[in-house]
């Protein structure tokens, strides 16, 4: 019985990595997150769906408090990593956020080189032992992050000076190679191209093997291909949460099927 | 016509152009403005444009260039032997000018008749009299030479007056007419318009350019004559500053420029950590209420005027640092003997630059895309090595700026140092002794009775030039500084 992989991989799944409780958020006056439930599980890809300003950036911030740094941002309700509340006053955001990694809707590269843009978070973090330590660890990330090739011969050239594109996946190998526990990912591929995003769907796939992904999207089809659980928000609600094949083929809310049929958006 | 007047009825014409210009167009597309090519206001404006912008631009070069013409022509008909033993023909000129002002003067008083103006003699009348009784104070009696000449040159100014009226009216009723005569409906008024815009603000930009230069040759002119009388390696290699105007003067700039770069020094480095760390305070840990009395309270500094500053360092600072290093003082040491001191100044300088650092860094900071801050928070970085390795590195070149600028306040500054230095031109490592800088010199060799032909007021052109290129160097440097970080990062 153990033997069964599929059996091993089942029981993994139904690990709970956050859970989210009644949650909500408000920006000032506006009540932008209402009331939200979800349990991420570990070693799963989470998709997030829905029309845009229904919520979905400012719910995905939430899970490593990056809404701290918005000062009229208010967050309500619990949030467990592991079962640790992450808005205890003992939780100290700075540790959280180097597990849970996140990359954000606008590629941000910092004005440094793609080196030292790599190098940057395991630098902060102490990850690497030496020079060559480094250098290994710059380059991983870059395969993963898929443009390894496109960079190899100019890591010391500014990574502002790369395309739209090559910024994003630059932007995702920096978060990978910190090696985050959950990596939270904002419409990661809306600048890139069909084989980059295959390549970037690729490395979602590879990551799921140890952490857990939540993906923002905003296409149907990459959500279908690269998650196992699929989450609907519309209005700032959690409109239906479950597993990405049951979502798209049999929803059990109206508005679910209304969105991914393409009729609200 | 007096120049108002002038100016005036240029104005009015301006103003029938636009409205009758625009009526023209209106009615030339029968009323309905689809089928204009431009808005009714361009066919207007054009118009007005047309009357006004030649007569004015016309109006402006004769004002300017008829004075010149005049005095050269009358002081071409002075005989050299008129001019009197120990004058010159600039100060003759100056009395020449004086008596035709005060005609002008006696005769819109109706003292005198304007025709007895010209035939006036001055072995007949006491002009000196006459003009004192309009209230023309002049040093000494008008001789022939001098009120023939003044008759001359009020008879051309007369003349060029009269021709200057003529031509502008003339231009203004002429560009009126052109530019009425062409208004239609398909006219493209729109894009004449654009195009003397842009003249204008070509003209714009080419005044404050000319001015520079001409600021530019005069200084070099006049520290060129400068040099003729007083030996270059001796002004930048001399290492002792004694101006006396009896002549044998020592004028070596080393100890000024020893005094400027200490006192800067020192004001730089209080301004410098105090002003950027007190930015990156405001802009990245203070709260919205906080920047918003904080960042207006320390611009407040910016605005007190530099003479108070210089009275804080004299009254305040200058005596707190003999108490403390004066003799008898709390160090028990003996380094300072007054209160005036390149310390003194240097502080209440740094003071004075904290504002212009902290404010511009601060707007700096602040454009820092918050993107960039949260691409470093989310990688699990603190606030500070945020803005230790992300936010201050991009804003870098701004930040750089901003000190170069301070750098040339402190460079250029001269009240706090007259107040707070002292001026005494020393060459010394002491920070406790009094100090002085070039431009309090410069201040010095031209207050007072200066003859402008000796080296010892001429010097303040060389010292002037001096400042220029160091300060033109600093901006090259800031400028080559903020180039190679861009090479590096975008
Ligand atoms: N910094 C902010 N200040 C105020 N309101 C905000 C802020 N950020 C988001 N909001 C509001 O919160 C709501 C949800 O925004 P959010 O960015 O989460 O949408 P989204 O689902 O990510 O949309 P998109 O798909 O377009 O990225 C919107 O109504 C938005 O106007
Ligand atoms: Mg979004």
């Amino acid at each position: 019985m153990y033997d069964n992989p599929n059996l091993e991989r089942k029981v993994a799944q139904a690990e709970s990595k956050i859970s989210a409780r009644n949650v909500q958020v408000f920006y000032g006056d506006t009540h932008a997150i209402k009331d939200v439930n979800v349990e991420i599980e570990a070693r799963t890809v989470t998709a997030f769906i829905g029309p845009s300003g229904c919520g979905k950036s400012t719910f995905l911030r939430c899970l490593n408090r990056m809404n701290d740094t918005i000062d009229i941002c208010r967050v309500e309700g619990d949030i467990e990593l592991d079962g640790e509340n992450i808005y205890d006053k003992r939780v100290d955001p700075v540790q959280l956020r180097a597990k849970v990694g996140m990359v954000f809707q606008k590629p941000n590269p910092f004005p440094k080189s793609i080196y030292d843009n790599i190098a940057y978070g395991p630098r902060i973090h102490g990850l690497a032992k030496n020079k060559a330590d480094l250098d290994d660890i710059v380059e991983k990330a870059l395969r993963r992050g898929a443009i390894w090739n496109e960079v190899k011969d100019r890591l010391h050239a500014p990574g502002t000076g790369l395309s739209g594109g090559q910024q994003q996946r630059l932007c995702i190998a920096r978060a990978v190679a910190t090696e985050p526990e959950v990596l939270l990912m904002d419409e990661p591929c809306s600048a890139l191209d069909p084989i980059a995003t295959s390549q970037v769907e690729e490395l979602i796939d590879e990551l799921r093997d140890q952490y857990s992904v939540v993906i923002v999207t905003h296409s149907m089809q990459q959500a279908a291909r690269v998650s196992q659980k699929t989450a609907f928000f519309h209005l700032g609600n959690l409109v239906e949460y479950g597993d990405t094949d049951q979502i798209f083929t049999n929803p059990h809310d109206p508005r679910t099927e209304a969105y991914i049929t393409g009729r609200i958006g | 016509m007096p120049l108002l007047w002038l100016v005036l009825i240029v104005l009015a014409l301006a103003g029938a152009g636009y409205v009758l210009g625009r009526q023209r167009a209106m009615s030339s597309a029968g009323g309905d403005t689809r089928h204009l090519h431009s808005l009714p206001v361009y066919y207007g404006s054009n118009v007005a444009i047309f009357a006004a912008m030649p007569a004015f631009l016309v109006l402006a070069v004769w004002l300017i260039a008829q004075p010149l013409l005049v005095d050269s022509i009358v002081s071409a008909d002075i005989p050299a032997t008129a001019v009197p033993e120990g004058s010159t023909l600039s100060l003759l000129m100056s009395d020449v000018r004086r008596v035709a002002d005060g005609l002008d003067l006696a005769i819109s008083q109706g003292t005198i008749a304007a025709d007895e103006a010209k035939t006036l003699r001055a072995d007949a009348t006491d002009v000196r009299a006459l003009l004192a009784s309009v209230g023309v104070a002049l040093g000494s009696d008008v001789n022939e030479t001098t009120l023939s000449a003044a008759q001359e040159f009020r008879a051309l100014t007369g003349t060029g007056s009269m021709a200057m009226t003529v031509v502008v009216l003339a231009l203004a009723l002429g560009g009126f007419a052109y530019a009425y005569s062409r208004t239609n409906k398909d006219f493209r008024a729109r894009n004449v318009v654009e195009r003397s815009i842009r003249g204008l603000l070509i003209a714009a930009a080419s005044i404050a350019i000319l001015t520079t230069v001409g600021i530019v040759l005069s200084l070099v002119f006049n520290t060129v004559e400068f040099f003729r009388l007083y030996p270059a390696l001796d002004f930048f290699f001399g290492t002792t500053w004694s101006p006396s105007f009896g002549g044998g003067s020592e004028l070596g700039v080393l100890p000024l420029l020893w005094g400027t770069l200490y006192i800067s020094v020192i004001a730089l480095a209080v301004a410098v950590p105090i002003g950027l760390f007190a930015a990156v305070y405001l802009s990245e840990y203070a709260g919205a209420k906080v920047r918003a009395f904080a960042k207006p309270l320390i611009e407040v500094l910016a605005g007190i005027p530099t003479i108070v500053y210089g009275l804080f360092a004299l009254l305040t600072v200058g005596p707190l640092l003999v108490k403390f290093f004066g003799s008898g003082g709390t160090f028990g040491v003996d380094w300072m003997s007054g209160a005036s001191s390149v310390t003194t100044a240097g502080l209440v300088m740094g003071i004075m630059l904290i504002p212009f650092v902290s404010s511009l860094s601060d707007d700096i900071i602040n454009a820092v895309p918050q993107s960039m801050r949260d691409g470093s928070l989310g990688l699990g970085a603190t606030k500070s090595e945020t803005i230790k390795q992300v936010v201050l590195p991009a804003a870098l070149p701004g930040i750089v700026g901003a000190i170069l600028l301070a750098a040339s306040r402190a460079i250029g500054e001269t009240m706090i140092v007259v107040l707070g230095a002292g001026a005494a031109a020393r060459l010394s490592m002491n920070p406790l002794e009094a100090m002085t800088t070039v431009t309090a010199k410069i201040v010095s060799q031209l207050t007072g009775d200066a003859d402008f032909a000796s080296p010892e007021a001429l010097v303040a052109f060389a010292l002037g030039m001096t400042l220029f290129v160091m300060t033109l160097g600093l901006n090259v440097l800031a400028l080559y500084i903020v180039r190679k970080y861009r090479e590096q990062y975008e």
